[in-house]
């Protein structure tokens, strides 16, 4: 089971790492999309912050809930509905389980859902897929969140902004699948698996 | 004196938002239009804050809407769980597609016409 405490410290230190790594993320968007995937994410990290510091929670749920209703409507570009979906569904499921591998397979479910891409479509998907699929055996680690990554340089883009430069997105690192590797090491970092 | 369906034209600038309504306007002078473009700040992007309140806010309980890009999408979508209107969403080119429903809403003509019509603009999964 995973404590609130450990959650926050695992959305504070995502939110430190997509702000840290602002220009990173930009700069990868630029290459195959609309450049703003870091100014976007700092935004919504900021508007997390402020909402969910200072609260009390007694329960995961209203957590997640309001993680991704502050993504949804304060990120702007296309990851406010992608990441917003995702908390939304980790909240609904947060009612049934607290198990984090469920809670995560929850979270797929809703990007998924959200953005109608698979695997092998150059999005976040890539990195959120064998995430959850580790996290059912109890082994994610940091090699395999940044293979995930780096697997998504050779593929082509098929969904998202990224799919209007077609055979031109490959070779490139998908923003998106960069800024879930920094959710996921956040949540190695927070100590969320050791509860 | 309004009609059965209103209409919720989204993009990601508010200029062009705008701009489709005001094109709308010139064939549909009795359908509600309402035009959503850019963040709350101004900036190039979707905002599904505002998206949801106009969606809500319309007299009429059919509401058709129309997008330029995939987030615009995205964000209609989570306002259409929430909301209590019957939202069609059009996976159709953005500009021909609201022009075509708004000229065929003023005349009056089927749903199932209209719709039948907008189908041969489907560019969008």
């Amino acid at each position: 089971m995973v404590e609130i405490d450990a959650l926050k410290k695992w959305i504070e230190l995502f939110g430190e790492a997509v702000t840290e790594n602002k220009e990173t993320l930009n700069q990868l968007d630029s290459d195959i999309g609309d450049g703003d995937h870091g100014s976007n994410m700092t935004r919504g990290a900021a508007a997390v912050k402020e909402k969910v510091s200072e609260a009390d929670y007694d329960n995961l749920s209203d957590f997640f809930k309001d993680v991704g209703m502050t993504l949804v409507s304060k990120v702007g570009g296309a990851s406010g509905p992608l990441y917003g979906s995702a908390f939304i569904s980790m909240a609904k499921q947060a009612k049934e389980s607290d198990d984090i591998a469920s809670l995560i397979e929850a979270g797929l479910e809703g990007v998924q859902k959200r953005g109608k891409a698979e695997t092998g479509e150059k999005t976040m998907i890539d990195v959120w897929s064998p995430v959850a699929s580790a996290l059912k055996e109890d082994k994610l680690t940091s090699d395999l969140i940044q293979d995930s990554v780096e697997n998504t340089k050779e593929m082509k883009a098929t969904k998202g902004r990224a799919s209007y430069l077609g055979d031109r997105s490959v070779g490139h690192i998908d923003p998106g699948a960069q800024s879930s590797a920094y959710l996921f090491e956040s949540l190695l970092k927070a100590g969320v698996l050791n509860g | 004196m309004a009609k059965e369906i209103g209409m919720l034209v989204v993009s990601h600038v508010n200029a062009i938002a705008n701009g489709v309504s005001t094109l709308l306007d010139q064939v549909a002078q009795d359908v509600t239009i309402k035009a959503i473009g850019g963040t709350e700040d101004g900036e190039v992007g979707t905002d599904y804050a505002r998206i949801q309140e106009a969606m809500d806010a319309f007299e009429e309980d059919k509401v058709w809407a129309f997008y330029d890009l995939g987030s615009a999408k995205m964000n209609l979508e989570i306002a259409m769980e929430a909301t209590d209107k019957a939202v069609r969403l059009f996976d159709t080119a953005f500009v021909e597609s609201a022009y075509t429903a708004a000229s065929l809403i003023q005349a009056e003509v089927g749903e199932d016409a209209i719709v039948s019509q907008l189908d041969e603009l489907k560019i969008k999964e």
